[in-house]
């Protein structure tokens, strides 16, 4: 087991209160796994993934435990996960290629950044131009300031830079939301490529896009408003959702060879309740048609079938 | 309705804006009475840029607009205003469309300011609510708030109420659920549906592929401000022509199908090629010899199918 996380809680810290962004997370991810993390905007989707690797404020460590390859992460502390990060833990943000300084040229930003972690460029050179090979970028970007570059090379580029270490876990933040449809394919097969290699042991691919990660997680976890709903397997989150919410949000999206003029698919009505003093229970229940008086406690993230997770009264 | 002819746009850039950038290159194509048309591109495809210019907020630096036959920048004083009664925007970011100073509903009190100053105030009040109503609002929930307390979804809602309170007929609408949630944008998308059953005609830019095939009745592809195809969205869907149109096809995330076997190429430097013939020359799995020497016209291979392909437009209609 790659990563477990147990009963993680982690809010914000605002002037009116705690925001409750991330509530009692129990999950892992296997060796190997392609874990997408799926949800609507404001669902602590990119809280948690953040807070596995950098938990900086606003965000506040309430309790909860990490563990990577079985030693404990200490999420909590920035300085001692410095050890972890890049080399262990790494991530992709969201918009990391808008961040690329713009005044180094690609190559002595990778020679500083590996410097940061005692490693000689020139050693590392030959495996880097393996890598950049194998995204289809030619070895001269190294020679290139990032502005030269267009966003779906960019994004390659600092795929590149983040597995270059071969680190157990990679999170990747809506890494695709920005590129053309073209460019999104070929980013996702990269991340599958990755794994196959060994370049990365697990990913946790955060989008709110269901329909790429039924290209290439292996299994999703869908969450809604800071509680997880679901975690399955792709093929059993699509055919045989558990969790009402799943089972909407899955209903809702289009496909290619749906028209509305011969099917007329249907939204969610309604919207997700305030995380700044949340109320108990099920946070889905006022969206829910098949809410009842049980869902005013909150249901556990139980095990239904073997590797099929979920938390709602009606299929305990 | 709407036709544009050989509509080219071209921006000055760079220091002193000595380099020429070609957003929208010769595009012609009509827009009919209720009729939903996609106008499908990546980005820098030119897509937005088409969208402002029908908007008269950019001039086309070649080319006409005609609006009911009419060119649109011709129009002046009352004619103008009733250009804009009946041609509206709404674009993808619903809270930039806001000053988050004022009240939602104030941009329908600009509307009456601006188009009906002489209507009574309870005969205004009844039809900003009808329209709030016809794009699944309730008004008691929505009316005297501020921007941030309604959702992205409400207030993409708002924008279209605001453009019903018009005569409107031709909406354009320009990537306008792209920032909402999958749960919310369904609902929109079905509106647009419904408004079409009124009457209206839409002009729906996106680069999403699967959401333009729910909806619009006709698609038009665009690449590097060009048309390289379009026609009746099923037959562009289920026989695309043009290999750029193929590769978007490949390329869609499905969900009742995984990726095949890559067959498109990304781009591999920075360094661009061709900058004559056809546009997609660089990146085409199929290109010819002259395909790099000639751009390729617009050809009807079908009816009401275009192609703007050397190869795939068969060798009869291409080789004039």
């Amino acid at each position: 087991m790659a990563l477990r996380v147990e009963n993680l809680r982690i809010y914000y810290r605002t002037l009116r209160g705690y925001v409750h962004a991330v509530e009692g997370a129990t999950f892992s991810v296997g060796d190997g796994e392609i874990m997408g993390l799926a949800g609507e905007s404001g669902c602590g989707k990119t809280t948690l993934g953040h807070s596995l690797i950098y938990l900086k404020p606003p965000m506040a460590y309430i309790e909860g435990h990490v563990f990577l390859d079985g030693r404990e992460l200490p999420i909590w502390d920035m300085d001692r996960m410095n050890e972890f990060r890049f080399r262990h833990i790494s991530i992709i943000p969201q918009y990391a290629m808008n961040a690329l300084n713009p005044t180094r040229r690609i190559g002595p930003l990778i020679a500083d950044l590996l410097a940061t972690r005692g490693i000689d460029f020139r050693q590392i050179l030959p495996e880097l131009q393996r890598r950049l090979d194998l995204v289809q970028l030619s070895p001269e970007v190294l020679n290139r300031y990032p502005f030269e570059l267009s966003g779906g090379m960019r994004q390659r580029v600092v795929m590149v830079i983040s597995t270059l270490l071969n680190p157990s876990l990679l999170i990747a933040d809506e890494i695709t939301s920005a590129l053309d449809v073209s460019t999104q394919r070929a980013v996702c097969e990269m991340i599958v490529e990755f794994r196959n290699r060994g370049f990365v042991r697990s990913t946790i691919f955060i989008t709110h896009d269901m329909s790429i990660l039924y290209q290439i997680a292996d299994t999703i976890l869908v969450m809604y408003a800071g509680q997880l709903a679901e975690k399955a397997p792709v093929e059993a989150i699509f055919r045989s959702p558990r969790h009402p919410y799943t089972r909407m949000l899955i209903a809702s999206l289009p496909r290619v060879g749906a028209r509305q003029r011969v099917e007329r698919l249907k939204g969610i009505p309604g919207s997700p309740p305030p995380l700044l003093d949340p109320p108990p229970g099920c946070r889905f229940r006022d969206r829910c048609p098949l809410a009842f008086e049980r869902c005013q406690e909150p249901p556990p993230f139980v095990e239904v079938e073997p590797g099929h997770f979920v938390a709602c009264w009606r299929e305990i | 309705m709407l036709a544009l002819e050989n509509v080219t746009k071209v921006y000055r850039t760079g220091a002193l804006g000595l380099r020429k950038l070609i957003a929208v290159s010769e595009v012609s194509f009509e827009i009919g009475e209720r009729e939903i048309v996609a106008l499908i591109g990546e980005s820098g495809s030119g897509k937005t840029t088409i969208g402002k210019m029908i908007l008269r907020l950019f001039r086309p630096t070649s080319g006409v607009i005609r609006f009911e036959g009419k060119d649109i920048f011709s129009l002046r004083g009352p004619a103008l205003k009733d250009y804009y009664r009946q041609v509206q925007g709404v674009f993808q970011d619903p809270f930039a469309s806001y000053n988050p100073i004022f009240k939602a509903d104030r941009v329908f009190a600009l509307i009456r300011e601006e188009f009906y100053p002489r209507i009574r105030r309870s005969a205004w009040e009844q039809r900003v609510e009808e329209a709030l109503r016809a794009v699944g609002l309730n008004p008691s929930d929505v009316l005297g708030k501020y921007p941030h307390q309604l959702s992205g979804g409400q207030l993409q809602r708002f924008l279209i109420a605001r453009a019903l309170l018009l005569d409107i007929r031709l909406l354009v609408a320009d990537e306008i659920i792209s920032m909402l949630d999958a749960s919310t944008r369904i609902d929109v998308l079905n509106l647009l549906g419904d408004l079409r059953e009124r009457g209206l005609s839409i002009l729906f830019i996106t680069h999403d592929l699967s959401l333009g095939y729910y909806i619009s009745d006709r698609s038009i592809v665009l690449y590097r401000g060009r048309v390289v195809e379009m026609g009746a969205t099923e037959r562009i869907y289920a026989r695309p022509l043009h290999p750029y149109t193929e590769m978007l096809m490949e390329s869609i995330p499905r969900i009742d199908g995984r990726w095949g076997a890559t067959s498109h190429r990304v781009e591999r430097s920075a360094v661009l090629s061709g900058a004559f013939g056809c546009v997609y020359y660089p990146r085409c799995p199929i290109a010819q010899e002259i395909c790099a020497r000639r751009a390729p016209e617009l050809t009807e291979v079908e009816a009401g199918h275009f192609v703007a392909c050397h190869v795939r437009a068969g060798a009869s209609s291409s080789a004039g």
